[in-house]
């Protein structure tokens, strides 16, 4: 189910951040969104997960139309933003079990979560106590607890350590190789094979609508 | 069902651990209707005259009070990006953030009510209508209420803005529910006021989910 966005435009404001924006990822394929500060790339994440509506343009995941089918479209996707929501009152391990409950996982997928993320040895503390880093992992932590074909990734390795910032760099490998797709505004080289990078801004829609895909093939037929 | 009963789980948890559950509510409310005889002077047959009223008011004020805190802390630190893309409609997100705001203000109050009108002199009798009169008033308190609390839960200083959108939406819930006290207090038939106020509960509880989701759509923008 590959993810096909098309003459997508956003205004911020009276601004318009970016127009006639279009990409496509394959199943296993990356885009990485580069682009100075402003360039619309947590915007254009939001947009993917559903929480901004689409102005123009339509995005489709597999055949579902996130204009048409929110809910479905919605249901296929995970997203991590620049706040970790997280609750200082609760344990590691209580965040993550809400979280299970919220999203439907199984609870026995906790400890696995926890683990990904290095945080094991945490599990009880309340996170008021966590570190930055601690706490951006707990809030990463998510993506190994709930299981989704599509990560909308924003600025996944701000505050963690080299170590942290490669495990998490590690799982977006083995989800695109799971035949997952991932979506992610960094600084920091990912280093999943053949992603593509994408800069909203500077986006020019005559170079080329098809970026992001690591075999082209897979989108032939994809009615632009 | 689970995911509902999740948020209902998560918001008492947060509710008892960081603002003391619903004694917080209750204090004011308590401190609220304490002060009307200073206020008025110690007139017994004055105090036991406006009981049903000023015990209305004070537990509106007490459910306004633990109101702006609703949505807006969970937008602030990203948890309603969170709640908002969970595979439950928002409007229910919203109704089960109600259900825990209602088991922390509005219960406590209802247990809390005797004392006061105690204080105030209620007349006896007045007490089964002023018991129920709150149990069918306070939860439309809690749905109307985070209406004014999504509005304005995208703002740093929402409090007051949240009293002033509110407060008015308040109006029947508190005429009805006051009469009834008075009914009764009066040895008149207080079911007729009952009724009202639960059919506005009724038609709020539905109803404003719905907006409040929509407010809740354009804080998280």
């Amino acid at each position: 189910m590959p993810l096909i966005a098309e003459n997508l435009r956003v205004t911020r404001g009276y601004r318009t951040v970016f127009t006639g924006l279009g990409f496509a990822v394959p199943e296993g394929g990356a885009l990485i969104l580069a682009g100075a500060n402003g360039a619309g790339k947590s915007t254009l994440l939001r947009i993917l997960a559903g929480l901004l509506p689409v102005e123009e343009g339509e995005v489709r995941l597999g055949g579902v139309s996130l204009r048409r089918d929110r809910g479905d479209f919605v249901d296929r996707v995970l997203h991590t933003g620049h706040l970790d929501a997280l609750k200082p009152a609760f344990t590691a391990w209580e965040t993550l079990a809400f979280q299970a409950d919220l999203y439907g996982a199984s609870r026995g997928r906790i400890e696995g979560a926890l683990k990904a993320l290095d945080l094991a040895f945490l599990a009880d503390q309340p996170v008021r106590v966590l570190s930055a880093g601690q706490k951006r992992r707990l809030g990463l932590a998510r993506l190994a607890l709930v299981e989704r074909p599509l990560w909308l990734l924003d600025e996944p390795t701000v505050s963690l350590d080299a170590r942290s910032a490669a495990r998490v760099a590690q799982m977006a490998r083995d989800h695109c190789a799971g035949g997952g797709m991932v979506v992610a505004a960094t600084h920091i080289d990912l280093g999943i094979e053949g992603a593509a990078k994408l800069d909203p801004a500077t986006f020019a829609p005559e170079e080329g609508v098809t970026v992001g895909s690591r075999d082209d093939a897979v989108l032939e037929g994809e009615a632009w | 069902m689970k995911p509902f009963l999740a948020i209902i789980r998560r918001d008492l948890a947060i509710a008892f651990r960081t603002g003391g559950g619903g004694a917080l509510g209750v204090a004011f409310f308590v401190i609220a209707a304490t002060l009307v005889p200073f206020g008025v002077g110690p007139v017994p047959e004055l105090l036991a005259r406006i009981a049903p009223g000023m015990l209305w008011i004070a537990a509106l004020l007490a459910c306004l009070l633990t109101l702006d805190r609703l949505f807006q802390a969970d937008v602030e630190d990203g948890s309603m990006d969170v709640l908002a893309l969970a595979p439950l409609p928002l409007e229910l997100v919203v109704l089960g953030k109600c259900i825990a705001h209602w088991l922390t203000t509005g219960l406590p109050l209802l247990l809390a009510a005797p004392v006061m009108a105690l204080t105030l002199g209620l007349p006896e009798g007045a007490y089964p209508a002023m018991i129920a009169s709150l149990a069918l008033g306070t939860p439309a308190l809690s749905v109307i209420g985070a209406i004014g609390a999504a509005l304005t839960a995208g703002m740093r200083r929402g409090g007051v803005l949240t009293a002033v959108l509110v407060l008015p939406l308040y109006v029947p819930t508190l005429i009805l529910g006051a009469l009834a006290v008075n009914a009764s207090a009066m040895n008149l038939p207080a079911a007729p006021y009952l009724m009202l106020s639960g059919a506005i509960t009724l038609a709020a509880l539905p109803l404003a989910p719905f907006v409040a989701a929509a407010g809740l759509r354009l804080a998280i923008r």
